[in-house]
């Protein structure tokens, strides 16, 4: 009785050990074919890394430490990761003014600096999109290439599209891993240590807001910004998917995205939809608002307003 | 059990003893499969850069020959059920065959799925908990990751069982067991296709995806496609080996082949009617397929072709006196093959993604890397399903037998071993 007792306990394998095990073999083969530079160690560590929320707080903060390691090696510059939680009591929420908007695309390249994106390849965060103002939200009459001397363009209405933080998410649902999910605060994150690459979340999201990395991320450590978020703008690697998240390592120390800061129009309202003071649900209960294809029932908290006539800006 | 796998090792020696010609054959399939391996290292260094695949078409190649493979295992299930539920003999007497190419198929699906991954190490992520984090049920990639395993190693027990059954000169019987796991592969075959398509159908914010007759126009194509490439690999087995199949039995398939088609066809028909005909924003992708869109026309000529090459193919399958005649039926089969292979693949995917769902035209051809890649695939599939025919032959067409301890050791001529069956299943 009490050797079966024992015997029990000793198949109790954790999942590290029965990992370790069956793929030890299967992972030293492999290794000669990525990151030469790292350790097998570091390696061993990396590759064994637990998903995001099944880690404990203390899990978190050893990660976080072989990370800033790893990206210290490879870019030669120190950089934090944060991990700050989801402040309780908020629900983040944009608004965005298209008869402000000129179209000028500070915003795309002001996200870019702020969440270190690769730039070359060159992944965008946010597509401004023009139409013809018969024309507006006909998506095959959009266009995303335009690049006349001066903006704006009398006639013509831009729409900046990113992440539209969808309350019923098509992405998350899609995912087979759950690399990616909504926080409580309503951004929707991506682990990207924990992505496997296989882009079905592309194919499901309705606003091309999710962007892969195709080759290896071309940053400099000039190019790079050190203050950095786990779930957010922590350099990504090659093969996995990124997205927006409302510049998660600023919103949740209570700053404005990089966006906000930038649009030299002020087109841009973000803030918590449960504070009835916040600019956001000003916007909301004050104009007409609308949100993208809310029709396909995703409910995105990225609402789209008008708040002058249409001839006005250039009238006067 | 020491016996059973000292007979396995014997049977398996039987892939060694081979022609200079059958050497010749793995030797080019070998060389094909280093070329792909080496395609594959650029791919593995340089990342999917090295594809076409861009943000606005995010799946390409790799999915579309996925997609078309699933349909070739899943085509399995049109020999399985005449075989096991209609003990339909001739048929019977080489669904093994049937069985092994849905193995090699559900192979190089995998194959295709992970070399379109960004982050291949990463796979094991998707297995259930506590292991990795698999998102079922709310995912249809976890479904299909179950439901492709499901019968991939269903059919791996199959196949074994019956060999291994048939090497001792027995027979299995369809109320054990085995019977079960025969009867429940008929509903996992068809699964596999149906969650392929409800994979496209849940991806809602692309229109081209959504009809509620993708699942069936799957399953239609499917069990057109997978037989025709069946019929052409049957009449390379008994011409380079000495596995006996009758014409009568071939010509049987050709009819089941008939009227798969002529479903598929009609289905292919109605989805078009519907898209085309209101003129809404819905059909736009369709149209980009068939018409072009913007001057931008790279999918017309796949379009043509497909839908050219399934018209031809059924009128010549569809006539008694060219379904009989083995030049103009191979004909069929090969042009049913490439309209198939269009059509699930390249003709599915990519309309899918263009426009994009911001209305950007992004026009994807396959790159070298693609293309080079995909041909390891197939040639190690190819690879596989030789194999696995010179493994089974010996066992197959009785030249193998192994002694069951108590017997007689068994007579060795037995040129049909499916013919004799016990009592009870006649029943």
């Amino acid at each position: 009785m009490k050797k079966d007792k024992i015997e029990k306990r000793e198949l109790k394998i954790n999942r590290r050990t029965l990992l370790k095990g069956a793929l030890a073999g299967a992972a030293t083969t492999m290794l000669p074919l990525d990151r030469a530079d790292a350790s097998f160690k570091g390696f061993w560590e990396s590759f064994f890394q637990k998903h995001f929320r099944e880690m404990t707080v203390a899990e978190k903060k050893q990660v976080v430490e072989r990370l800033e390691r790893e990206y210290e090696r490879k870019y030669k510059k120190a950089i934090k990761i944060g991990i700050e939680p989801a402040m309780p009591g908020v629900l983040f929420g944009y608004g965005l003014d298209v008869s402000r908007c000129i179209g000028c695309r500070t915003c795309v390249y002001a996200c870019i600096n702020e969440n270190n994106q690769s730039r070359d390849p060159q992944v965008q965060w946010i597509q401004v999109l023009r139409f013809k103002h018969k024309d507006f939200l006909d998506w095959n009459k959009a266009e995303k290439y335009y690049d006349p001397k001066l903006v704006p363009e009398p006639g013509y209405f831009y729409l900046p599209v990113a992440c539209q933080q969808c309350e019923n998410p098509a992405c998350t649902r899609a995912c087979p891993t759950q690399a990616t999910w909504q926080e409580p605060d309503g951004i929707i994150v991506v682990d990207y240590n924990w992505c496997i690459g296989c882009r079905y979340c592309m194919a499901a999201c309705p606003y091309g807001a999710r962007h892969f990395n195709w080759g290896e991320p071309g940053l400099t450590a000039a190019d790079i910004n050190p203050n950095t978020h786990y779930l957010g703008n922590r350099p990504r690697y090659k093969g996995v998917v990124e997205k927006c998240t409302f510049c998660i390592q600023r919103s949740r120390k209570g700053r404005y995205t990089a966006c906000v800061e930038a649009c030299p129009v002020g087109a841009r309202k973000f803030g918590n939809l449960l504070d009835p003071k916040s600019e956001v649900r000003y916007a909301m209960e004050h104009k007409r608002t609308f949100r993208l294809k809310d029709d396909l029932g995703t409910h995105p908290k990225f609402f789209y307003f008008f708040d002058f006539e249409v001839g006005e800006r250039f009238s006067g | 059990m020491i016996q059973t796998i000292k007979n396995f090792f014997i049977a398996w020696g039987s892939i060694f003893k081979g022609s200079a010609k059958y050497y010749l054959w793995l030797a080019f399939l070998a060389c094909l499969m280093a070329i792909g391996v080496h395609a594959y290292i650029g791919q593995a260094e340089h990342g999917l850069i090295m594809s076409a695949m861009r943000d606005q078409v995010s799946w390409g190649f790799y999915i579309s020959n996925f997609t078309f493979l699933v349909g070739v295992a899943a085509a399995a299930v049109l020999l399985v059920v005449p075989a096991y539920v209609h003990h339909d003999k001739p048929i019977k007497e080489i669904v093994l065959f049937a069985e092994m190419m849905a193995i090699t198929a559900l192979i190089m699906c995998i194959m295709f799925i992970m070399t379109d991954l960004g982050q291949p190490l990463r796979v094991w992520h998707i297995l259930p908990p506590p292991i990795g984090m698999m998102h079922w049920p709310s995912s249809l990639l976890a479904w299909d990751v179950l439901a492709l395993n499901s019968y991939l190693f269903l059919n791996i027990i199959v196949v074994f069982y019956v060999l291994y059954k048939l090497s001792r000169g027995e027979h299995y019987n369809m109320k054990s067991f085995i019977g079960f796991l025969i009867y429940l592969s008929i509903p996992v075959a068809v699964s596999i296709h149906t969650v392929t398509a409800f994979l496209y159908n849940a991806a809602f914010s692309r229109p081209f995806w959504s009809a509620a007759l993708l699942a069936p126009r799957f399953i239609a194509g499917a069990l057109s496609s997978g037989p025709a490439l069946m019929l052409l690999v049957f009449q390379v087995l008994r011409k380079v080996t000495d596995v006996k199949i009758e014409n009568k039995t071939l010509f049987r398939i050709a009819t089941f082949i008939t009227y798969a088609m002529a479903i598929n066809l009609f289905f292919m028909g109605a989805d078009l009617f519907k898209s085309f005909y209101p003129g809404t924003a819905e059909g736009t992708s369709i149209h980009y397929l068939f018409f072009g869109l913007h001057g931008k026309t790279n999918l017309v000529p796949y379009a043509w072709t497909s839908l050219i090459t399934s018209i031809v193919a059924f009128l010549l399958i569809l006539n008694k006196k060219t379904r009989e005649n083995f030049v103009t039926l191979n004909i069929a089969c090969v042009l049913m093959i490439v309209g198939i292979y269009i059509e699930k693949g390249m003709g599915l995917v990519i309309p899918g993604f263009t426009p994009d769902v911001l209305g950007e035209i992004y026009q994807y051809t396959p790159t070298a890397t693609e293309l080079l890649v995909s041909l390891g695939v197939w040639s190690f599939g190819a690879m596989v399903y030789t194999l696995l025919c010179k493994f089974a032959l010996p066992v197959y067409t009785g030249k193998l037998r192994f002694a069951v301890e108590g017997k007689e050791p068994h007579e060795v001529r037995v040129r049909r071993p499916h013919v004799e069956e016990v009592p009870e299943e006649q029943a």
